[in-house]
């Protein structure tokens, strides 16, 4: 098992760099660069800007140096925001994005789960109906429209919550925005629950517990130890999403999060905060696509690393 | 007598289908007195099975049970789980058909003995593991203060199957069902599992209801049989006087299903048709960290056969025996190693384009006619796919003309060739299979378990079908298959492969009546179970 | 039984022509209520968006300045309170003041009375505003200083109400739909194709081919999803046609996927290898026997992507990266809606009904088509 850790971190970093000079090379060819303002610049303030940020240099080579930067920790200055480095961006931003993504999907996964498996126990009732519903409606329902509706029914209408702002992480702050963050992951969640546990009820094996006269308590917990399987595997995904910020409900919700870097990086062509984006959510997609692989292995003896 | 342990009356089993209502059990009364052994047969789709759930509560979702069903004069249909559960897995207990897939593939198999008997028994976790290795001792795991820390997937289909013995007699039950128990496994393992039952049975005194299709084991260890067909008994009675005098033709049609009928030898001069030569598959399992092979699997290893036309060989072993991999290299499907003559040409330097014209002459009919035809095709399409090929230049209209003729020939109504496969039963799909592979008039069919899937009744007259287009045609078969009985039917010769290799071979004759191979013993006693008279004697006879 | 005997084909009477798996599949489908409403709502909102634009008697980018965020109603514009202060501000232009104002029917009645001789092309105002049309003088007097007018009043239905620019929202909404539904489909179709083309080379093919392309494809899902949409609207700007084909260029990926899977589960079916052992051809295979067979979870992963693509153009929209003024898509508009939320809810109402009700019905067709395509999921 250790070894297969080991390997697959060794496997991680050619995918790594693969993505970092895809992504390198597409946001340096792509038309604009991050000084080209409304107004354009001086022609010897901009040189000077250039060579700063070693924007003058050859391509290949500017590549070389963020490589080599890269390795040793250095994400480097941001373009756009220019008093910051893009390490100080993350470390005021990714407390803010983990901890809205981790409480969202935990909602998501117990709220999610225990609906599903209510759903799929009483199949075709009316609480199945709600559920199967309300999955939809999560699942349609766009985030900027639910984000918006929130605010003004629970911020001005009800006044009972702020209809913005981090405030420190303040529960009655970070109530809404987790909220939405988590209601199109719980409908998934709930469904596929329900999906796979009705699948694993009708399994020969559940067939043979039920036989053997045992509560049902039992005969659904095994059910669902099969079940979560597939939730795991798409929760890993999932997770490193979430964790990395959400846009939408960044913007909406006015938090510091740091899926806004992304966006904003993209249009200012901020290069460094893009790639540093870049390489943060493909850090998360492996890391939590490697949990997801060790988790499996513990919950179903029949996957074996070697 | 006395009061039977259960008793089912006028029950009635019926599932709400998208086509409506289905009525799959219609009415029936049948007693399990105590500790005799009580045998339910019937094909596919007679409701044999399901009797049974309804008595368990273990319908699908969308059945239910009207009627009664009494255990020991208490009513079980209509109760509650909960109130069910006092029944199940301590007075009444079920082992399946499925022996792979019905254990949790996530626990430990001691953990799974281990349920029932901390849910019913009461007992302490120590307790419940030191009882759970008794079990696995009188199931005769080997080793069981080991084999109780492994997972289902390391044990084999028979070991998994006395697992769910084990777990089914934990409390001691009075009634043990057991559902088409080994037709999931192979031949040698099944014997071994009807023994261990027999055995059981005389040990802890249980009833036993058996539910088979198969008459053998009936005949061996029913006392009572209950016949049924499309959901209602038609006979019943002592297993002795059922079989010695059935009273319903279907009884009677079951009994005399046996694959009947000897092959007429061949003409010594008829020419060759096929000569397959030191042929050899392998299969790389593992590859080094730089692709170099490091572990392979020799699934044929060095088999010779030679076919002549009209004359058929009969490949036996279990499966993973490599005898369905042999059938495909010697048809080029599969790459191996050796040589193949077709008539006088050397098949092996033919590349894919190279074969295609010779592909006529070589055909194969698969086990699974549910899985050999393509869904959404319609029967004529697929009967005819080979003249697009072979014969591109006819007309649809005399495609069409031929197609009828195909379906006749195999006695289908030629009316059904507009009809998708899923319209068909299993025998009907196999025809249109045979159908397929004779439209082309071959040379020589390789037929792949063809009757394995098929209800024993239904396989009689796939035999006789095949039997009547050798003769037609001249073909030459290879016959591969694990049942000896339908081999002995219609082989000249015989092969018996085991790993790989053919352990034994001979006409049919030798084979069957002087085995030089302890396997080729099992075989034969796995297939022709129903050879014993009596329960008694077949309990003796495989006791000592 | 006798040696050649018909076998029994009761199964068989009856219709001679076969029920396929796809018209059970039909029957299946629609034997569900759900899909068969989504069915009929999804054609009639098609027909209302290609129609709608059409015969609301408003143009898409035509702007009422006069009505800029009227709330939703059902009776028409202007009302009757709008007027009087309407003329007034006529009056003002016409340096007069209005006196006598009246509403007959569709026609008013106004007289203007200035300090000096009011200039008639100043008259010119009423039908350069948005409600009324052209005027009509009945009567002079005082050297020009009195004139008495009659306008028609332009009655306008804003049954939707207008955003903040003064458009017909109805209409923009409909003809947003045109947009969401076509970027909806074409970038499936864009998908579909790439999706299919690269997962059944990639299973057919197998081997170290399949391994390098599935290999690449596992490389662009650890890109993040956005960057690369993003960077695709950046390079071709935000073009409408290339706008869905850089949609449909990052969601082949799961398309590919399941083709893929299906193409390698068919490729090892014994129907397959039948037809091999029959001769028939690689074309052939794929034509008859692949294709056919992994068309079922293809259809049902479409119906499924189309309003997945809907929702991605309108979070581009949100983010300011969709289709352009005066273009317009129910994402832009939603995102429109959003920013004014306060006082004109309605603006992010009823783009969300159209929206979020279309994503509903696609929704409830392809889990519809999935329960009819593979009945043992019910």
């Amino acid at each position: 098992m250790l070894s297969f850790i080991l390997r697959r971190f060794l496997s991680a970093i050619p995918t790594l760099f693969l993505v970092v000079t895809i992504s390198f090379f597409l946001i340096r060819i792509a038309p604009g660069g991050p000084f080209d303002l409304e107004q354009p610049l001086e022609a010897t303030v901009m040189e000077n800007l250039k060579r700063i940020y070693n924007l003058d240099k050859p391509l290949i080579e500017q590549y070389g140096i963020y490589l080599w930067h890269l390795a040793q920790g250095d994400f480097g200055p941001s373009f756009y925001l220019r008093d910051f480095t893009i390490g100080d961006l993350f470390a005021r931003g990714l407390p803010v994005s983990i901890t809205l993504g981790s409480l969202a999907l935990l909602t998501a996964v117990l709220l999610g789960g225990t609906l599903g498996s209510i759903a799929a126990l009483r199949q075709n009732s009316w609480i199945d109906y709600v559920v199967s519903s309300f999955g939809t409606m999560g699942l349609t329902i766009p985030n900027f429209v639910i984000a918006p509706v929130f605010q003004i029914v629970f911020g001005l209408m009800l006044a009972l919550l702020p209809v913005g702002g981090w405030n420190d992480g303040s529960v009655r702050n970070i109530i809404l925005p987790v909220i939405v963050l988590a209601l199109p992951q719980l409908a998934v969640v709930a469904r596929m629950i329900r999906a796979s546990m009705i699948e694993a009820l009708r399994s020969n094996h559940i067939r043979t517990l039920r036989s053997l006269g045992l509560p049902t308590s039992v005969v659904v917990l095994h059910a669902l130890r099969g079940a979560s399987l597939p939730i795991v595997s798409y929760l890993g995904p999932a997770a490193a999403a979430l964790l990395t910020g959400s846009v939408v409900v960044e913007t909406i919700f006015a938090l510091p999060g740091v899926g806004r870097y992304f966006v904003e990086g993209a249009l200012n062509r901020d290069y460094t905060l893009v790639m540093g984006t870049v390489v943060l959510v493909a850090v998360f997609v492996m890391f939590f696509n490697l949990l997801v692989d060790i988790l499996y292995a513990i919950i179903d003896p029949r996957v074996r690393y070697e | 007598m006395t009061e039977p342990v259960l008793s089912v009356r006028n029950l009635h089993v019926r599932f709400r289908t998208g086509d409506g209502i289905l009525h799959a059990v219609k009415g029936i009364d049948l007693d399990v007195n105590r500790g005799e052994t009580v045998a339910i047969v019937g094909e596919s789709g007679s409701g044999k099975s399901q009797t049974m759930m309804s008595v368990m509560g273990l319908l699908a979702s969308n059945g239910w049970a009207e009627g009664s069903v009494k255990y020991r004069g208490d009513e079980l249909v209509g109760l509650s789980p909960d109130k069910l559960n006092r029944y199940r897995g301590s007075k009444l207990t079920m082992i399946f058909q499925e022996p792979m897939t019905s254990l949790d593939p996530l626990y430990r198999i001691g953990d799974q003995l281990a349920l029932p008997l901390t849910t019913h028994g009461g007992l302490s976790k120590r307790d419940a593991r030191k009882r759970a290795i008794e079990l696995l001792e009188l199931v005769q795991i080997p080793d069981p203060s080991r084999r109780i820390d492994a997972y289902p997937h390391e044990m084999s289909g028979g070991q998994r199957q006395r697992v769910m013995i084990a777990m089914a007699l934990a409390n001691n039950p009075d009634v043990l069902i057991a559902d088409e128990p080994t037709t999931a496994l192979d031949v040698t393992v099944q014997a071994r599992i009807l023994e261990l039952l027999a055995d059981l049975q005389k040990r802890l005194g249980m009833s036993i209801v058996f539910i088979t299709h198969d008459l053998g084991v009936v005949r061996r260890f029913a006392d009572r049989t209950y016949v049924m067909r499309r959901g209602e008994v038609v006979e019943s009675g002592r297993t002795s006087d059922l079989f010695a005098a059935p009273k319903h033709p279907y009884t009677r049609m079951l009994i005399d299903a046996e694959p009947t009928g000897r092959k007429a030898p061949v003409a010594a001069d008829a020419p060759v048709v096929l000569d397959a030569q030191n042929i050899s598959v392998q299969f790389t399992l593992e590859k080094s960290f730089f692709g170099k092979t490091t572990h392979v699997l020799r699934a044929v290893d060095n088999v010779s056969l030679r076919v002549r036309a009209g004359e058929t060989v009969g490949v036996v072993g279990e499966s993973g025996s490599g005898k369905s991999t042999l059938g495909r290299a010697i048809l080029r499907l599969q790459s191996a190693s050796g040589i193949v003559r077709f008539e006088d040409r050397n098949l092996m330097p033919l590349d894919r384009a190279g074969m295609r014209p010779l592909r006529r002459h070589l055909q194969l009919v698969f086990q699974d006619p549910f899985g050999s035809l393509s869904p959404r095709m319609t029967a004529g399409e697929i009967v005819t796919e080979g003249l697009l090929v072979h014969e591109p230049s006819i007309s649809r209209k005399e495609r069409d003309r031929r197609a009828a003729q195909a379906f006749e020939e195999v006695q289908l109504d030629p009316a059904g060739r507009n009809r998708f496969p899923h319209e068909f039963s299993g025998g009907q799909r196999q025809r249109i299979a045979i159908a397929r592979a004779m439209i082309l008039h071959p040379k020589l069919v390789v037929l792949d378990e063809p009757t394995s899937a098929l209800d024993r009744s239904v396989q009689k007259e796939i035999v006789e079908l095949l039997r009547n287009l050798q003769k037609a045609h001249g073909l030459a078969y290879v016959f591969i298959s694990h049942d000896l009985a339908v081999v002995r039917a219609l082989s000249d010769e015989i092969m018996v492969m085991k790993s790989g290799k053919v352990v034994e071979r001979g006409t049919a004759e030798e084979i069957f009546d002087t085995p030089s191979e302890e396997y080729t013993r099992d075989l034969i006693a796995a297939a022709f179970l129903s050879k014993g008279d009596t329960a008694e004697t077949a309990v003796q006879h495989l006791a000592s | 039984m006798a040696q050649g005997a018909v076998i029994p084909t009761d199964t068989m009477v009856g219709s001679v022509k076969g029920r396929s798996l796809w018209a059970d599949a039909r029957a299946r489908l629609f034997r569900n209520k759900a899909a068969v409403v989504s069915i009929g709502w999804l054609i009639l909102m098609a027909l209302a968006c290609i129609i709608g634009p059409e015969i609301t008697g408003h143009r898409y980018d035509q702007i009422y300045t006069e009505y800029s965020r009227i709330p939703a109603s059902l009776t028409a514009y202007p009302k009757p309170e709008q007027i009087t202060p309407a003329v007034e501000r006529i009056g003002s232009r016409l340096r007069a003041k209005p006196e006598g104002i009246a509403v007959e029917g569709d026609t008013l009645r106004a007289t203007f009375v200035g300090q000096r001789p009011i200039d008639e092309r100043s008259l010119a105002f009423f039908s350069r505003s948005d409600m009324f049309g052209e005027a009509q003088v009945t009567e002079r007097g005082e050297e020009g200083r009195r004139l008495t007018v009659e306008v028609p009043i332009e009655r306008r239905h804003f049954y939707f109400g207008t955003d903040t620019n003064g458009r017909d929202l109805l209409t923009r909404t409909l003809f947003a739909g045109r947009i969401s539904l076509s970027i909806g489909l074409l970038a499936t179709f864009v998908a579909l194709v790439i999706g299919v083309l690269y997962g059944a080379t990639s299973g057919y093919l197998g081997g170290r081919i399949d391994v390098a392309m599935m290999r690449f494809v596992d490389i662009l899902y650890s890109l993040p999803f956005i960057f690369f949409v993003i960077m695709l609207v950046v390079f071709f700007g935000r073009n409408f046609i290339l706008m869905f084909i850089a949609v449909g260029a990052v969601t082949w990926l799961d398309m590919a996927r399941i083709v893929r899977g299906q193409t390698l589960s068919i490729k090892r079916q014994e129907f397959v290898q039948a037809a091999e052992a029959l001769g028939v051809g690689t074309k052939g295979i794929i034509r008859r026997h692949v294709i056919p067979n992994t068309l079922g979870p293809v259809v049902v992963y479409m119906t499924l992507l189309v309003p997945k693509v809907i929702l991605l153009e309108s979070f581009l929209s949100f983010l300011g990266l969709g289709v352009q003024e005066p273009m317009t898509s129910w994402g832009v508009l939603i995102a429109d809606g959003a920013r004014n939320i306060q006082g004109a809810a309605f603006m992010l109402i009823f783009p969300s009904i159209f929206l979020v009700s279309t994503l509903f019905a696609l929704n409830f067709i392809g889990d519809g088509l999935r329960d009819a395509l593979d009945p043992k999921d019910r």
